[in-house]
């Protein structure tokens, strides 16, 4: 076990140097001057652009920008925005009402998809079922944008059930629309992917013999069928929690949340490639983590590969 | 008998599974036609097929559906008025945007976009990740290892970030502009699943019986492999093409994916945001043609999944 | 001898010869989108304590069908008890609700599958598979049932078996499996074991290890045991009797030394040709002509008429009864049937 870990974190520093340089050529070969962007509308002077851009060491090759870069992120230090601010603050800034909002729609998604797809597999091709893969089928086609716009009139405005936007991230109540509409699409996933494993394991060997020992049902629901069912579950899980986190930039910007997508949809709408790139490479580092946690999870769950 | 299962087919009893196949003198049915078979009859497929079809006509020739000229606004259209739901296929039975433009024309135009960029990228997605993992899969190795840790690297940007930092890179962004950034960002998936598939598919006798008849690698990769691992690869293909359909659109949404004077629906959801309380049916219809055509790949590919599927045969 | 035993009612333990388990004239049907598919037509056998029953047949004659109907796990739609009963001790099982006919399950009437491998549980550990019959149907606590798991793995032979009760069962060979299956199945002692094709998936040395093991343990806890096969290698030692079925119907019952000796209806006669002999080096395998039939639809008449030899007109109209088989002097021998219309020719020569 202790060799799958080892294996697996090695696996990961290749990934991460790869990533990180990734998204730092693609955000620093967009054309466009965004020293010179900073005069705004006015005619910006060569001179002082000059300067600055030695100030903050644009003007280095790239590959020395990069090596810089690298050097200092292994150290901490996410860079520094245009406006001089490090880009650190901004992240912990934004973090936390990501995180909050991010596993909102993780529990959302974990509780009720789940729940949906057990009761579905375990009622495959009846009533139940046929509903529920009509709903996660909607939930998947209406795209973020459209299925946003709908609960916010229909909830928010129409019904008042919540407020429409965000007025105060600390508070939780207003955070269960956006929630509930960026968890919607994995939670359709979840469903389906449960509904389908339980479906398939229902016809597994092993559960015929759990009911052949005379255990009573919901023994062989609850621990024989999920702790195999849920396998293909989890792994979808680890991957989603990254997303959420850095995916969120509709939903944020629908009702109004100042987490992590927003900052970061600003920062390239204003070409600050420092910014994105700290952004980006912290993005990153959750969603490796939360992979290997994923395949962690995995190998305790399934035992099968922990001796592969 | 607790009831913890479904209807099982034929195919569930092995003893009877193997009477039946004994009985019947007809040739046995190969998976491909097997899958044709049964989506002939469901009508889920039937019915997203017609639909996909109707789009591709609208992409093709829009035309044929209307006659005026989506780009062209005429403020005397004013967008307060309420869509004429009994003049079918007029300009006004959609309503008038902000700038006068008959948003039904716009809806009708709106569909090559979204149907060039859904066929396109899936196109090179599944080309591209396709090539990458069948020889990642088949040649194993360090090749695998190199093409995986590629595969987990670009994996590692989520699809929307990456595609926003491409495209800002692009000052005038065309329909072949978010077909690239998506089609950069979106290989990986493919590869993960060919790859699989034909690891899979590698381990069979047959493969091994080929080799040892001489056959050569590239004869093995396309005629023996090739056919067998390519069905999970078409179901995917077949549900992400409606993904990459949304996904467009919500770049258009955010102002990053296609511009004016190319027709999105979600350029203009993004517009009709700003009269979403006074003319909501502005949103309501571009909205809900999305949502439709995202619906119609979707229900393709599951129908698709079904069928192929050898364990529900 | 082992602890295991301490728990159980052994007063409840019948003698040797009554009746356990009687099946009574059972149909079963499937109901699939091609048809109706009969796959048990009137079926007849039982099984007195430390008595075994090997069921004999091959693929879709209906042995695994009414196997597990008598266990109440087959699946209820599509299948269907049309007619018939299955009396445990007396009582029709069919006629009991599910709950008590779960709480028989497993405690008194077991069943071993035929992969071990797909029949665990593989992501749990044999130790907890093992343990859990106590935990559930007798209230052991954890570490009860775990010292109860390893004392059945010692009592099948498994060896290290401390060290091993974490294990997962792919992490044992398949005769190791099989035997923890074995041991699963007898943990609480049940009246009667249902065992369906316990060794088609081992190697012959295995086989016969695995088929010892199950005879001493019968011996040891005077159970019935149900053992369904298509080989009739495994049978010889260890069946008391034969039952042969075909297309859903017993067509011989012998003690089985005289099903060896003399077999009273052609099928049975052809599964014992095409048994490969030594002395048969060099000359051409006998196989019986044609294949089983199509359960949806089943020839007229004998089941069997199309691939017999000594077929007759009457075979092809009429079904046979399950005749009593005498001997030349017209006594009748006990525990022979025959369902053939020519059960003498066949019998006498």
């Amino acid at each position: 076990m202790g060799r799958f870990v080892a294996r697996r974190l090695l696996q990961m520093i290749p990934v991460f140097f790869g990533t990180t340089a990734l998204i730092f050529f693609m955000v620093h070969a967009l054309p466009g001057d965004p020293v010179a962007a900073m005069w705004g509308d006015k005619a910006p002077d060569p001179v002082q652009v000059a300067a600055l851009k030695h100030q903050m060491g644009f003007d280095k090759p790239l590959i020395q920008q990069y090596l810089d870069y690298m050097g200092k992120l292994l150290t901490g230090d996410f860079g520094t925005g245009l406006d001089q601010r490090p880009v650190i603050d901004k992240i912990t800034e934004a973090l936390p009402v990501t995180i909050r909002l991010a596993l909102f729609a993780f529990a959302i998604e974990i509780v009720l998809g789940v729940a949906i797809g057990l009761f579905a597999g375990l009622r495959r091709g009846k009533a139940f079922d046929k509903g529920a893969l009509v709903v996660t089928l909607l939930l998947i086609s209406i795209p973020v944008p459209v299925l946003g716009f709908i609960f916010q009139t229909v909830f928010g405005q129409n019904l008042k059930w919540v407020t429409p936007t965000v007025q105060n991230s600390e508070d939780i109540t207003q955070l269960v629309l956006p929630a509930v509409v960026l968890g919607s699409l994995s939670l359709a996933y979840v469903a389906r992917l449960t509904r389908t494993s339980i479906a398939e394991n229902i016809k597994a060997d092993y559960v015929r013999t759990a009911v052949a020992k005379g255990l009573p049902r919901r023994k062989v629901i609850g621990t024989h069928l999920l702790r195999n069912s849920m396998i293909p579950v989890v792994t979808f899980l680890g991957t989603d929690l990254g997303a959420l986190m850095g995916g969120a930039i509709v939903t944020e910007g629908i009702f109004n949340v100042t987490g992590v997508g927003n900052a970061l949809f600003k920062a390239i709408n204003m070409k600050e490639g420092a910014t994105v790139s700290g952004f980006v490479a912290f993005l990153v580092l959750v969603y490796l983590a939360a992979g290997l946690i994923v395949d962690l999870l995995y190998a305790v769950l399934d035992p099968r590969i922990r001796y592969a | 008998m607790p009831d913890l299962t479904e209807k099982k087919t034929t195919a569930e009893i092995p003893e009877q599974r193997t009477a039946t196949a004994a009985a019947k003198p007809e040739k046995p049915r190969s998976l491909g036609s097997d899958a044709w078979h049964d989506l002939r009859r469901k009508p889920i497929f039937v019915i997203s097929a017609l639909l996909i079809l109707l789009l591709i006509v609208i992409a093709i020739a829009p035309g044929l559906f209307t006659s005026v000229d989506p780009r062209a606004g005429d403020l005397r259209n004013h967008y307060l008025t309420k869509p004429n739901y009994s003049h079918l296929f007029q300009p006004d039975w959609f309503g008038y945007d902000l700038q006068g433009r008959s948003i039904y024309a716009r809806v009708v135009y709106g569909a090559r976009a979204s149907v060039v960029v859904g066929i396109c990228v899936t196109l090179g997605v599944t080309i591209l990740g396709g090539i990458a993992g069948m020889v990642a899969g088949y040649f194993g190795g360090w090749v695998d290892t190199i093409i995986s840790r590629v595969t987990d690297i670009f994996f590692g940007i989520p699809l929307l970030l990456g595609a926003l930092v491409i495209l800002n890179a692009f000052t005038s962004r065309t329909v072949w502009s978010v077909v690239f950034a998506l089609v950069a960002l979106g290989w990986t998936q493919m590869t993960r699943v060919m790859r699989g598939s034909v690891i899979t598919v590698k381990q069979a006798d047959f493969v091994t019986a080929a080799k040892a008849l001489g056959a050569g690698t590239g004869r093995i990769m396309f005629k023996h492999i090739l056919p067998n691992a390519i069905a999970p690869v078409i179901v995917v293909a077949t549900i992400a093409l409606g993904g990459y359909i949304a996904t467009e659109a919500t770049l258009s949404f955010l102002g990053i994916g296609l511009q004016d004077p190319t027709i999105s629906w979600g350029i203009d959801i993004n517009s009709a945001q700003k009269v979403i309380r006074t003319a909501p049916f502005a949103l309501f219809f571009p909205a809900g043609m999305l949502s439709l055509t995202v619906l119609a790949f979707i229900m393709l590919g599951d129908a698709v999944r079904d069928a192929l599927d050898p364990k529900l045969r | 001898m082992t602890t295991v035993i301490e728990n159980n009612q052994k007063n409840d333990r019948l003698e040797v010869g009554t009746p356990l388990l009687e099946v009574k004239d059972l149909h079963v049907e499937f109901h699939t989108r091609d048809g109706v598919a009969k796959a048990v037509n009137g079926v007849n056998y039982s099984v007195a304590a430390g008595e075994t029953l090997a069921v004999l047949g091959e693929s879709g004659s209906g042995k695994s069908v009414t196997a597990q109907t008598i266990m109440g796990i087959l699946d209820m739609p599509p299948g269907k008890v049309t007619q018939g009963e299955i009396l445990y001790r007396g009582q029709d099982m069919l006629k009991m609700s599910n709950e008590e006919r779960r709480r028989i399950r497993g405690q008194k009437i077991a069943m071993i599958f035929q992969d071990a491998l797909s029949a665990l549980n593989p992501v749990l550990s044999v130790g907890y598979q093992l343990g859990e019959m106590f935990r559930v149907h007798q209230g052991a606590s954890k570490k009860e049932a775990k010292e109860k798991a390893i004392e059945l793995m010692d009592r099948v032979r498994i060896p290290a078996a401390r060290q091993r009760v974490n294990d997962y069962p792919h992490q044992f060979s398949g005769g190791m499996r099989q035997r923890i299956m074995i041991a699963m199945a007898l943990s609480l002692q049940p009246d009667l074991i249902i065992a369906d094709e316990p060794t088609t998936a081992l190697d012959v040395t295995v086989q016969a290890q695995v088929m010892d093991l199950l005879a001493e343990l019968q011996a040891e806890y005077n159970m019935g045991l149900i053992l369904i096969t298509h080989d009739l290698g495994v049978v010889a030692d260890v069946a008391d009797k034969i039952a042969v079925m075909y297309a859903g119907r017993i067509v011989e019952t012998a003690p089985v030394h005289e099903l060896y000796a003399n077999p009273a209806h052609p099928y049975t006669k052809g599964l014992l040709r095409s048994i490969p002999r030594l002395d048969q080096k060099g000359q051409e395998l006998y196989a019986i002509k044609g294949l089983p039939p199509n359960l949806l639809k089943v020839p007229a008449g004998c089941a069997f008429n199309p691939r017999c030899d000594v077929a007759t007109d009457l075979c092809r109209t009429e079904i046979p009864a399950l005749h009593h088989v005498t001997d030349k002097d017209g006594k009748e021998l006990t525990g022979r049937r025959s369902a053939c219309h020519l059960w003498k020719e066949t019998l006498h020569g």
